[in-house]
């Protein structure tokens, strides 16, 4: 009997998501701050299949009869935030035995269930950049997820290119936190340096002779893990996502991408306002994270909230992000507001917490800005987004919810109490009681 | 001759603040200066309107709304859109901790010994560290500081204005409570007591039956732990026990109770749990901050007890707790400001960084609110005080105005 029931169950939950992927939804009468292009007052937003099909005025606006209308009077709706740099999912990266190690890839350390995943959600996170530690030249490759909900393994929260590749980038650090002075480890700048610019020169004789074997499986160099990925950074392909706190170690930073010819984006930079003209001449976009006070380690006693203002003056594209742990994903658009606190603009705060953040990832083609065509990945909260008194009520990723500060289960995630840090629960219909994360 | 000076900036006339300053570094050693406001969150009543405050000689002298309040021809007039009582932060360990981070500038805690009542603050604390003008820019006026949540009993902290060269010219309270920590915190390990919580509690037992010894043989040596700890005991100096998890939160009331102790419940990321344990025992909370980071004995924290606390009547403050890397130190400006998401308005948010912290560190009779009589601390902001994009504008500490920087 009770297979019989799990197997009919079955039948209607495939039969009704299939219906649901047909039904479109649309969100009326918001304040609606796209991003690209004006905010619209009184705004819908129509979704069908993930998707936004259409965006405007809901003044006079009729839809269809199978259309799913969510009132959303009196709210205001922006697209889902875009964190370019976190920690969250337990992720590990590199391990001690040794400073570069391009090869690790954070996908084999996830896990997609974990409570702080959920936080992001409730922070209005609907991409993140997860990155390995900042402990090493190079930790290894970072992963861009899409923070769908009751995700189980980390394949549920890929994003693919349209080669079919899974997409992310690699961290590389300089500065202190990846001087050890024990073997094999930099025990200065200059020797950071030499070492990475060393490692780049084999990937480049490794990607000359990959060339000269023009396909030639018998003239192919030996697969070397790691010197594959430096291609993939030489060829563009993968966007190097690098920790710099200090002015001159910034510049290093644009150094080394000018020899190369790599993609940059400059993660932290403390001390971007000492050098936001010369990082604006080069080119390079900047994720910037604004922390209650200065200090805790050498390099970021001149870390100033200005930073945002000063490289939005300078013309630098300026993201975000929440390195969280350092800060709570769900504190995320607190950030843009001490960046306006500090003097940028409230246009470029928002922009910077979604579409610049889309850019740098290299995924603005698709989402970062509520848009016919792009991913209905959209946040709805109770006010103004750079208010500490308005509080984010839903998250939607891929046209579905994700969040719903109205639910008791999610309010726990958003709040925090007995048992918020525990992984996600998984449903399964078919057995009594709750398995509580068994398949 | 009344020189109107205005502190109402906004973002983008820097500059002209900038000129302003000069001015009021030449006005920060006036005796008497007026504070008007076009809101004044006295802390001791509802908002004034239009409220004047005159300060003479660090203290202040009246208060009210313009109309109520003349201004005297010798006083120089500061404005400003908004005026609180100067901020109190009821758990801190700046001053001792440094923004450095370098073993040279963190003496939050020594690690010889899992108890060590007889380390006094005073003897630590860097009136000049860079986090103390930090916080002070942003308004608060005076610390609980001293050592650190990390060992069984990391010794005693104090109280300080944010202002003074000096440990003697900041001191208010030079020893104000003795720093216990209960759980993960002052956990040792490889053997190195204390390696549980019932051990932390044996030994912190041990120790209180010992020091009501003290003392009563005469000729006794002296010994600096067990004197400290006799204050204790005669209810001379309250613990300040820092416990997260409920049961540890628990043990604090059972051996308060064992030994007619007064303690304050610090940290306290369960008190949600034992709500009407904690009423009962008739204790105050120091509580987490709003944003402290959950994980570990803290995975339970609900950015939501503060709203609950309030609700049982239990008195509690907010705090900035301990850091131990970036950022170094929190502030209880932004931890308040995070309690009106959760359920709380904005004057009891401010209220638990102003007159319910004075309240909770005795304080209440000279500051925490605005009030005759009181020392003469003042924050002043362009807006309202918790929102994102508000700057703090002015400080005041004793009647001077000791920052001016638009933050």
């Amino acid at each position: 009997m009770k297979r019989y029931l799990c197997v009919l169950s079955a039948v209607v939950i495939l039969v009704s998501s299939a219906a649901a992927q047909e039904m479109r939804t649309a969100f009326v009468g918001a304040k609606i701050i796209p991003i690209v292009g004006q905010p619209i007052e009184n705004g819908f937003i129509l979704v069908h299949n993930g998707k936004i099909i259409d965006i405007g005025n809901a003044a006079g606006r009729s839809f269809t009869a199978d259309t799913v209308i969510i009132d959303v009077k009196g709210k205001v709706i922006m697209p889902g935030l875009v964190d370019t740099h976190s920690h969250i999912g337990e992720v590990a990266g590199a391990d001690g035995s040794g400073p570069i190690q391009p090869e690790i890839r954070t996908l084999d350390s996830i896990n997609a269930r974990a409570s702080s995943i959920q936080r992001a959600q409730a922070g209005g996170i609907t991409v993140a950049n997860i990155m390995p530690g900042s402990g090493h030249l190079d930790s290894g490759q970072t992963l861009y997820v899409k923070l769908r909900d009751g995700a189980k393994k980390i394949d549920d929260i890929l994003i693919y290119d349209s080669d079919g590749r899974y997409m992310g980038g690699i961290k590389f650090a300089n500065g202190t936190n990846s001087i050890r002075s024990s073997g094999g480890w930099p025990g200065t700048r200059a020797k950071s340096a030499a070492l990475v610019r060393e490692r780049f020169i084999k990937a480049q004789e490794y990607k000359a002779k990959i060339e000269k074997a023009a396909g030639d499986p018998d003239k192919m160099p030996a697969r070397d893990l790691a010197l594959e990925t430096l291609v993939e950074v030489l060829e563009g392909k993968r966007v190097v996502h690098h920790h710099t706190h200090r002015h001159d170690d910034i510049l290093t930073v644009l150094r080394l991408q000018k020899e190369f010819g790599f993609r940059v984006v400059l993660q932290h930079v403390s001390e971007a306002w000492k050098v936001a003209d010369e990082i604006a001449a080069a080119g390079v976009p900047s994720s910037i994270i604004l922390v209650d006070a200065p200090g805790g380690k050498l390099e970021t006693t001149d870390i100033k909230w200005l930073n945002g203002a000063a490289l939005e003056k300078a013309g630098a594209l300026v993201g975000f992000h929440t390195d969280d742990y350092i800060t709570d994903s769900r504190y995320f658009l607190r950030q843009a507001g001490f960046a306006v606190r500090a003097g940028m603009s409230r246009e470029m705060a928002l922009y910077g917490m979604t579409m610049a953040g889309a850019k740098m990832l290299d995924l603005d083609d698709r989402l970062g800005s509520l848009e016919k065509g792009k991913d209905a990945d959209i946040i709805i909260l109770s006010g103004d987004p750079l208010s500490v008194y308005t509080n984010i009520l839903e998250t939607w990723v891929d046209g579905k919810k994700v969040f719903d500060r109205s639910n008791a289960e999610d309010y726990l995630i958003a709040v925090g109490g007995y048992g918020a840090g525990n992984d996600r629960l998984i449903h399964i219909d078919c057995f009594d009681g709750d398995l509580g994360g068994g398949e | 001759m009344k020189a109107e000076i205005s502190l109402s900036g906004t973002t983008g006339r820097f500059a002209a603040q900038a000129a302003i300053l000069v001015l009021l570094l030449a006005c920060a050693s006036f005796a008497q200066i007026a504070v008007k406001g076009e809101t004044v969150y006295t802390m001791d009543g509802r908002a004034i309107k239009d409220g004047v405050i005159l300060t003479n000689n660090g203290k202040i002298e009246a208060v009210g709304t313009a109309a109520n309040v003349r201004i005297p021809p010798n006083y120089k007039v500061v404005t400003a859109r908004i005026v609180t009582p100067g901020l109190i932060d009821a758990h801190s360990v700046i001053g001792l901790a440094g923004y450095l981070n370098q073993p040279h500038d963190q003496m939050q805690v020594e690690e010889s010994s899992p108890m060590q009542p007889e380390l006094r603050a005073i003897d630590a604390y860097n009136a000049r560290e860079e986090l103390i003008s930090w916080v002070r820019s942003l308004g608060v006026t005076m610390i609980h500081t001293g050592h650190a949540p990390a060992a069984l009993i990391s010794g005693q902290t104090m109280i300080a204005k944010t202002t003074g060269d000096s440990v003697e010219e900041a001191t208010v309270v030079p020893t104000a409570m003795v720093a216990v920590t209960i759980g993960q915190g002052s956990m040792n390990s490889g053997g190195k007591p204390p390696g549980t919580s019932a051990k932390q509690a044996a030994m912190l037992r041990e120790m209180l039956i010992k020091a009501s010894g003290y003392g009563k043989k005469e000729d006794a040596a002296r010994d600096l732990k067990l004197e400290i700890m006799k204050k204790v005991l005669e209810k001379e100096l309250p613990l300040l026990v820092t416990a997260h998890r409920a049961t540890d939160i628990m043990t604090a009331i059972r051996i308060a109770k064992e030994f007619d102790i007064k303690i304050v419940i610090d940290g306290a990321s369960d008190a949600h749990m034992v709500l009407e344990e904690i009423k009962e025992s008739g204790f105050s909370v120091i509580l987490h901050p709003t944003m402290y980071r959950a994980g570990g004995e803290t995975e339970n924290l609900s950015m939501a007890t503060a709203s609950k606390l309030k609700a049982a009547g239990i008195p509690f403050a907010i705090q900035s707790g301990y850091e131990t890397y970036v950022p170094k130190t929190r502030v209880v400006l932004f931890e308040a400001a995070a309690l009106v998401k959760f359920g709380m308005s904005m004057e009891d948010a401010l209220r638990t960084v102003t007159i319910d912290a004075a309240k909770i560190l005795g304080m209440d009779g000279r500051t925490g609110s605005i009030a005759v009589g009181k020392d003469a601390d003042l924050a002043m902001f362009d807006g309202d005080p918790l929102e994102y994009s508000t700057h703090c504008i002015g400080t005041m500490i004793d009647g001077k105005l000791v920052s001016t920087q638009i933050r």
